[in-house]
């Protein structure tokens, strides 16, 4: 056992997939319908980025200030949202350097 | 030189408050010209800065715009007003010059309402540069008051200024008497005389009145006359002392106030990062709501990306159906900007570039 252990891994905690580009539709109720993103990467995030749209276009919208695009500059990407029918469409875009 | 004027236009219609804006901002006077589409959207722009001059329409949703003025009238007196509504009714004309606004036009559709509406716009302006009362525009009180006691005139004068109302009663050209915020007599008269501008009215003698004034009225307007420069000479000499505070000028503002002096800015607010409630803001409609979202969204923007390993949000625009807003990250405190929904997508960026600098100083 403990020679065993010596050519196991450590549990490592997985590195976040690169961003990929593309789009993809998430409904109002956290579904999305159709994408463009590669299928390696992880549905959640997916869901999760979406998730975060809408609720974010939800939210604009209780405060009076009704957004119908949001786009979010990082350094290494551009993630944009577009409010669809209280869902949205999200684009993915990775800066190249 | 006389300082840039502000102006604030309220109309529920974005397109029509767009045009006015882009018409009043050719204006000789070259004013600065701000737009609100709500009457409780104007409140708060109105909170935010001294203005000059209000138009707005009567037939809003939710506060109309006789509401609006009501509560103009009362905490702004000495703000000029101009309604535009697309109702020519007699009766609206009425309660609203009724409630002491200094002109009422249909809304333009022609290009001769147009020159109207901002030649009248331009008059109202020159009106309150020169000061002066309605119906007697380039005349101050004094002058008035003179006018009526040189003729020898046996006459009340109603004066309003805002929801404060004076009397001054003149008998065979003399004042015998003056009444204003209850003060009486010489104080009451001296009261009125600080007004600078209002509404003029010339009501029939009142015969049982009697004299509570027993000097001339040349005695008495220049007693009041010298007073009132000393009490202004106090006054710039108290300004003197705090010179460079609190100024309007560009230069003398904080980053934060600079910032809501960049074209397009239709309010500004900056909230603490350790603190949601730490919320300081220029003209949004309900500060501690809407620093308390952008703080909350900002974590959220900021929590994916490191998840996504993006690297840093540097910031996060929103194009909108009434204004864009845009969120600006910072170390100790985060920028939510509302921007005119006409600037485009390019131009809201240079306006991004140019807070940033702003707020960095």
């Amino acid at each position: 056992m403990g020679l065993l252990s010596l050519f196991s891994k450590k549990a490592k905690a997985e590195p976040m997939e690169k961003l990929p580009s593309g789009s993809f539709r998430i409904s109002a109720a956290g579904e999305i319908s159709a994408s463009t993103i590669p299928g390696g990467f992880p549905r959640e995030t997916l869901t999760e980025i979406g998730e975060m749209f809408v609720q974010a276009f939800r939210t604009a919208q209780e405060q009076g200030i009704p957004l119908k695009e949001l786009g979010l500059d990082y350094a290494g990407a551009k993630i944009t949202g577009r409010e669809a029918r209280g869902g949205a469409v999200v684009f993915l875009t990775p800066r190249k350097f | 030189m006389s300082q840039r004027r502000n102006i604030l236009i309220v109309d529920d219609e974005q397109d029509l408050l767009e045009l006015y804006q882009a018409l009043l901002s050719k204006l000789e006077s070259t004013p600065r010209v701000m737009i609100a589409d709500s009457g409780k959207r104007a409140l708060a722009v109105l909170a935010s800065e001294p203005f000059d001059l209000l138009v707005t329409d009567l037939n809003m949703p939710g506060m109309d715009g006789f509401q609006l003025l009501t509560v103009v009238r009362s905490k702004y007196p000495n703000i000029r007003t101009v309604v535009i509504s697309g109702v020519s009714d007699d009766q609206y004309r009425a309660r609203a010059y009724g409630m002491g606004i200094d002109v009422f036009l249909g809304k333009p559709s022609t290009d001769e309402d147009i020159r109207t509406f901002v030649d009248c716009v331009e008059g109202v302006l020159t009106r309150e540069e020169a000061g002066g009362f309605r119906g007697f525009q380039s005349m101050s009180l004094v002058d008035l008051i003179q006018a009526e006691c040189m003729a020898g005139s046996s006459c009340v004068l109603k004066i309003t200024n805002g929801p404060i109302a004076g009397k001054v009663w003149i008998k065979d050209g003399d004042v015998i008497d003056a009444e204003a915020q209850s003060l009486k007599a010489e104080e009451g008269f001296l009261k009125i005389l600080e007004w600078k501008t209002g509404n003029f009215e010339k009501l029939p003698e009142e015969p049982a009145h009697e004299r509570a004034i027993l000097s001339s009225y040349q005695g008495l307007l220049l007693d009041s006359a010298q007073t009132l420069d000393m009490a202004q000479a106090a006054d710039q000499g108290l300004d003197g002392e705090g010179e460079g505070e609190g100024v309007e000028g560009t230069e003398s503002l904080s980053g934060f106030g600079q910032i809501t002096r960049c074209n397009g800015v239709e309010f500004v607010l900056s909230v603490e990062s350790e603190d949601a409630e730490k919320v300081k803001s220029w003209g949004a409609e309900s500060p501690d709501k809407l620093g308390g979202w952008a703080h909350g969204q900002l974590a959220q923007f900021r929590t994916i990306g490191e998840k996504l390993n993006i690297g840093q949000l540097k910031q996060a625009v929103g194009v909108g159906l009434k204004r864009h807003v845009a969120l600006l990250p910072g170390s100790s405190a985060s920028l939510c900007v509302g921007i005119q929904r006409s600037f485009s997508p390019s131009e809201v960026r240079e306006t991004l570039k140019e807070i940033s600098v702003k707020w960095d100083s």
